[in-house]
């Protein structure tokens, strides 16, 4: 052996000081101090190879953003101090959306808001969550998540993409290009709307730089699931299936000719997407469910005849689409669709919030905990995540933007919001991360949203950094190339 | 402390990554398949096949047990040898992107490298060479992965050993003059243009041959959909197929380029890359109304064979030019299109600064083949551009405001978005310090500025202007721009560029198959006055691309074709496959230009986006434009385009997914455009051919891919035919419903019927959507 590379197996560190050659003395500190981490680094165990504790996500995105003083975070001084202006130097450099920063003064909770704690751990919780309340002991609820985004769209973006701008993949893209989908007859990745219209659009399920066949498929919320389903007027399964069978032995024949590999798997894709054509109905088939199931969802429910401002409300019939969408996601996890993502909204009160939050909360309360108990009923929950999570938070601040006469909603807060996980590995029955008396920052165990992706990641048993793709020069990722995430251990059960 | 202060990630991240830890053990590992799905890999590698397959690497092979190693005095070129190595082996993680808490290892320069190279002559002393090559695998690099194979080790052991030369990067180097009348070729008679000399020469040292000439109907049919994007019609082959003479195929080529539909079909390319959309994005995704005069001013500028350096200058500077006219200020339309956001209570400067650093980004992607994303916040080590010369290409567009203004469009005038100068009260220039508007770097105020590693930008005033970016952008004496432009137009007529990394020309370039051909085209590009159509006509009349596209199953050293042994065999983009089926059925208008159209759509799909998107479903020709006329909406995409990869238009794109997925059968069987399509489709065939079935067959086939069928394809269609038309015998109001309003004179409901059933098979081969 080389007599260098002799020493190098000896002495690791000797080998530095000895190699040499080229090696400056700026260069040669430099890696001596990295030999030092390097040494804490060995005694990680286990560092490549992470369990698989969830195998599909049900993500359940509530768009506009809930006011987190109104469902997960108690904060008693809050109210006391409603009306006050805010402590000095708190908005020093701060940008709002709306409001208007030398005259906002703290808004406390309703007073019938209130909260208490729940089940075995004590998860404090409010009154508007009284369903879900009673599955405290499954949730890991963290109040201490933040982001750099404080408008919508970009605020989505990275909440579903991990980035601020269009283009880059949904987490749900990435869990099916880096795992696949676990039903051959079905897309992987599945998207439901529960409310109609709302900011983002498409941009927050499609696969970005991924190939397209990663992009969240969106079911429809009525009618047939998937687009053109259907056959054409005038033809029956039976027909196209006779059709297919020709297609099927022309495309066999061309491809005997051109030895062309896609030609396979064009054949393959008529046949599979025959398939879906009776599975994508049989999914949203509720027939085979029990009175007691729809009931429980809520598929019974009628709209509460709360008034909702216009650029907020949903379209009618929203309780029972949200309930029909959550029983949807448990049938598809069934299935094996790898990633289900329900979007609920919009939770945007810059006015009116009392009066219509519980419009919003009972619209989630009742179906989502029906989903924890129907999965956990099952045996499913241990392998499904579900996540609640929204863009940002709201501020404990009033808005007083020009133009409202009175202050009765909150502005857009992304220095701290409340988002919970269940089952699928994570921590059940914890309450993660604190923030100030009022509600405004983190003061303990932050969490960035990149930290919650990398986390998810881990849940699934993948490493954030290693599942990348190239694109534009770069081994893209969900996480952000430019910061450090870090996966929170803490959360994972 | 009650009020914590959130400290920027970032400074953290850039700390943790110079002083990390070396040699993290987080790396990537193969996971498998879970739950019965496809196993995807969970890093793509750049050349296929895995994590960490390099390119340009094409003809060498793999290193079995038998092979024996060069000896270290073997040459070794740089750029094809080694810096794949360094940019798959250890960039990935090393590089300026690396993984966290990896130590930096500077690689792009000799002189950056040195500490890791050891002593030149001497492989032993080189770090690098130790890392990579050392037995034990808690030492070895890269760390937790396989270690590298021995033709790559053997690679970097001969590079050090004869000195580790690191020549400048090849992509900013100037173009190489090699006359091809200098290679020789073992076939003379098969060279038809000069660049075939280039191809041949590298097939002869491989020892392979080059493929047949494509049949004469599948020619047409290839060049067609290439040029024109569209099918070409029976009696076009039937005229190319009975011309005999030597010119027949010089003909068919220059009655394409000379076609109002080839400008239709190349504007698509360059529109891709401008990231024209008809709508702003982001929430409100407001309208573009006036969006549609940049797109036909593309569209013309390519059918009058406006020179690329003219077309360069009129949309980057349009408006600077002594003699602008108002046409030519229409080019500006091209940094109009970059997303804009006017949600309630974002901020106004803000998205301001994101257009303009949109603006500066697209430069870079769609001139230079350079990304400058990484360099809006900071510089890598291995990349050509430094985050300060980021925004001097930012300075360039800092004063351009935005403007809507009459111009002249045929006889009258209509509004459109422009660009123009602002003139006093002009902003000054501060590099964004880690890429945050609000955070700026007021010590230096930023003129505009061009790459030091390409040639110097030449000034006219006293202030570098945009006329002055686009000037230097097309000077003869940058050899990026034509390079780039070559390779992306190579790409769209061979389905892969010359250089596969499209976007990409910095140091993580992949290697070009075939360097010395690229710089031949970039150059002759440049001496015939950045003809545009000069060039298409060049590839397309050789024999290189004339080739049939059979796979090859003699050849297995080069699976991917590197070395241009054949064509390629390409599924063809979104709007041609909507524009197939139209123009095979008849119904394709051929109006052109104005404003955008907005043809059938499920009325479910407009409800997603926020408020709703007003689609006033067009009527009459409108309903069947040329899928490029399409109202394009950022956030809800027209579905069956997208269906078929259309971009979103949220960024410039240079070349397109070709995906093939199970949803695109739902599309071309089930959409009402395309059944629709079908049905006229299956009515132009009955009456087309009145002979009998067996010619009819014969006929639809022609019509749609070009050819006749074999017996055994005629028998197949017959059959189902035959088949089809018992059933709808039996059932006779289901015929009616088949056929719709697509009943011919003469024939039964129950043979209409029949013949749909047919055509839709048809028109679903995948021949039909793909370009042989």
């Amino acid at each position: 052996m080389h007599p260098v590379l002799e020493r190098c197996l000896l002495d690791r560190r000797e080998f530095l000081t000895t190699a040499g050659g080229g090696l400056g003395g700026l260069a040669l500190a430099l890696m001596l101090k990295q030999r030092g981490a390097n040494a804490a680094d060995a005694q990680r165990p286990g560092a490549l190879q992470y369990p698989i504790k969830a195998k599909n996500c049900i993500f359940l995105y509530m768009a506009g953003a809930p006011s987190q003083f109104d469902l997960f975070s108690h904060k008693p001084r809050l109210n006391e101090l409603n009306g006050k202006p805010p402590p000095a130097g708190l908005l020093d450099g701060k940008r709002f959306a709306f409001l208007q920063k030398d005259t906002a003064v703290l808004l406390g909770t309703d007073p019938s808001r209130t909260f208490a704690p729940q089940g075995k751990s004590g998860m404090v919780l409010s009154n508007l969550l009284p369903n879900l309340s009673k599955h405290a002991d499954k949730l890991c609820l963290i109040n201490s998540i933040y982001t750099t985004q404080f408008n919508h769209h970009p605020g989505q973006l990275v909440m579903q993409t991990g980035h601020n701008l269009q283009g880059y993949p949904a987490m749900g893209s990435w869990l099916e290009y880096g795992l696949g989908s676990g039903d051959q007859n079905f897309p992987g990745y599945v998207v439901m709307n529960s409310s109609g219209a709302f900011s983002g659009g498409e941009t927050l399920w499609n696969s970005g730089f991924l190939p397209s066949t990663y992009s969240g498929v969106t079911f429809r919320p009525t009618g047939d699931p998937v687009l053109n389903l259907n056959v054409p007027a005038g033809f029956t399964r039976e027909s196209e299936r006779r059709g297919l069978d020709s297609l099927s032995r022309l495309n066999g024949i061309h491809k005997a000719q051109q030895l062309d590999p896609q030609i396979a798997a064009r054949i393959e894709n008529y046949e599979l997407s025959f398939r879906m054509q009776t599975e994508a109905p049989s999914i949203v088939d509720l027939s085979g469910e029990s009175q007691a199931t729809l009931d429980r969802y809520g598929l019974n429910r009628a709209d509460p005849n709360i008034e909702i401002k216009s650029e907020r409300a949903p379209a009618p019939g929203v309780y029972k689409n949200f309930a029909r969408h959550c029983l949807l996601a448990r049938r598809m996890v069934e299935k094996g669709v790898r990633f289900v993502n329900i979007f609920a909204g919009s939770w945007d009160m810059h006015s009116q919030l009392n009066p219509e939050i519980p419009f919003f909360a009972g619209l989630v309360d009742q179906p989502i905990a029906a989903l924890l108990q129907d999965l956990e009923e099952r045996g499913l929950l241990d392998e499904t995540l579900v996540v609640f999570a929204s863009e940002f938070g709201r501020t404990p601040l009033g808005e007083n933007r020009p133009g409202y006469a009175t202050v009765t909603g909150r502005d857009h807060h992304p220095d701290s919001f409340s988002v919970f996980m269940a089952g699928g590995g994570a921590k059940g029955g914890l309450t993660y991360g604190e923030t100030d008396e009022i509600g405004w920052s983190v003061t303990k165990d932050p969490v960035d949203i990149a930290d919650f992706h990398a986390t998810i990641l881990r849940l699934f048993g993948v490493e954030h950094l290693a599942l990348t793709y190239p694109h534009l020069g770069v081994d893209q990722r969900l996480t952000p190339l430019t910061r450090e995430a870090k996966v929170i251990e803490a959360l994972i059960a | 402390m009650v009020w914590m202060q959130r400290t920027c990630a970032v400074v953290l991240a850039a700390q943790s990554v110079w002083l990390g830890g070396c040699g993290d053990p987080v790396a990537a590992r193969p996971i498998g398949a879970a739950g019965g799905g496809t196993p995807s890999g969970l890093t793509a590698g750049a050349g296929g096949g895995g994590g960490l397959a390099t390119a340009g690497d094409a003809g060498t092979g793999g290193t079995g047990g038998a092979v024996v190693l060069p000896a270290d005095d073997v040459p070794v070129d740089f750029f094809r040898d080694i810096q794949p190595i360094l940019g798959d082996y250890c960039v990935r993680c090393h590089g300026g992107v690396r993984e966290l808490g990896k130590p930096p290892l500077n690689l792009q320069s000799r002189e950056n490298a040195a500490f890791v190279l050891g002593q030149p002559g001497f492989p032993e002393s080189s770090l690098l060479y130790l890392k990579v090559s050392i037995d034990d695998p808690e030492l070895r690099m890269p760390l937790g992965q396989p270690a590298l194979p021995a033709d790559k080790l053997n690679k970097l052991r001969r590079w050090i050993f004869q000195g580790a030369p690191w020549p400048t990067q090849w992509s900013f180097a100037p173009l190489a003059m090699v006359d091809p009348t200098s290679l020789p070729v073992s076939n003379e008679a098969w060279v038809k243009t000069p660049l075939d000399r280039f191809v041949l020469n590298r097939l002869d040292q491989a020892k392979i041959t080059p493929s047949a000439e494509a049949s004469k109907p599948t020619l047409i049919r290839r060049v067609s959909l290439d040029l024109v994007g569209l099918p070409p019609t029976p009696a076009e082959i039937d005229a190319f197929v009975a011309d005999g003479a030597a010119t027949a195929y010089e003909t068919v080529v220059d009655r394409l380029l000379a076609s109002p539909a080839f400008g239709e079909r190349w504007a698509r390319h360059w529109l891709d890359q401008a990231r024209y959309a008809d709508s702003d994005g982001y929430e409100k995704d407001n309208g573009r109304k006036n969006a549609w005069r940049y797109r036909d001013w593309v569209v013309d500028s390519l059918n009058k064979d406006q020179p690329f350096d003219q077309f360069t200058i009129d949309q980057l500077a349009g408006d600077l030019e002594p003699n602008a006219t108002p046409l030519s200020r229409l080019g500006t339309g091209f940094s109009r299109n970059t997303l804009r956001n006017d949600e309630d209570g974002s901020d106004p400067e803000e998205d301001r600064t994101k257009r303009v650093l949109d603006r500066a980004a697209t430069v870079g992607t769609a001139w230079l083949g350079l990304t400058m994303g990484c360099t809006q916040c900071h510089s890598h080590p291995y990349d050509p551009i430094k985050h300060q010369e980021f925004y001097r290409m930012y300075a360039f567009f800092d004063n351009a405001d935005e403007v809507t203004t009459d111009v002249p469009n045929g006889t009258g005038t209509m509004p459109a978005d422009v660009l123009t100068e602002r003139n006093s009260n002009r902003r000054k220039t501060y590099l964004f310090k880690r890429g945050d508007f609000l955070n700026l770097d007021k010590s230096v105020e930023l003129q505009g500025g061009t790459p030091a590693v390409l040639p110097a930008l030449a000034v006219r005033g006293t202030i570098p202007d945009r006329l002055d970016l686009a000037k230097w952008l097309v000077d003869a004496k940058n050899p990026l721009t034509p390079r780039v432009f070559v390779n992306t137009t190579w790409y769209h007529l061979f389905g892969q560029g010359l250089v596969t990394s499209l976007e990409d020309f910095g140091s993580r370039a992949i290697y070009p198959s075939h360097p010395e051909m690229l710089d031949w085209l970039a150059s002759s590009f440049v001496s015939n006055g950045f003809s545009r159509k000069k060039l298409l006509r060049q590839i397309v009349l050789s024999a290189t691309y004339r080739q049939a596209s059979v796979t090859r199953p003699d050849i297995v050293n080069d699976l991917e074709n590197t070395l241009l042994y054949r064509q390629n065999r390409v599924r063809v983009e979104a709007e041609i496959v909507s524009d197939a089926f139209l123009a095979v059925s008849g119904l394709l208008s051929n109006k052109r230009g104005g404003p955008s159209v907005y043809p059938p759509i499920p009325p479910e799909i407009l409800d997603i986006t926020y408020n709703g998107i007003d689609w006033p479903t067009s009527t009459g020709e409108d309903a069947h434009r040329r899928g490029l006329y399409t109202w394009h909406q950022r956030t809800q995409l027209y579905p069956s385009l997208a269906g078929f990869d259309r971009p979103s238009a949220s960024v410039s794109v240079t070349g397109r997914d070709r995906s093939n997925t199970p949803l695109q059968p739902l599309i071309t069987l089930h959409d009402t455009v395309y059944v629709e399509a079908t049905q006229a489709f299956a009515k132009r065939v009955q009456e087309g051919a009145t002979t009998g079935l067996h010619d009819q067959v014969a006929f639809a086939f022609r019509l749609a891919v070009g050819r006749l069928p074999t017996d055994e394809e005629s028998a197949e269609l017959e059959k189902l035919h035959a088949d089809a038309k018992v059933t709808f015998a039996a059932a006779p109001d289901s015929a009616k419903a088949a056929v719709g309003k697509f009943q011919p004179q003469g024939v039964s409901t129950a043979d209409a019927a029949a013949w749909i059933a047919t055509a839709r098979i048809i028109l679903n081969l995948d021949e039909f959507i793909t370009r042989e």
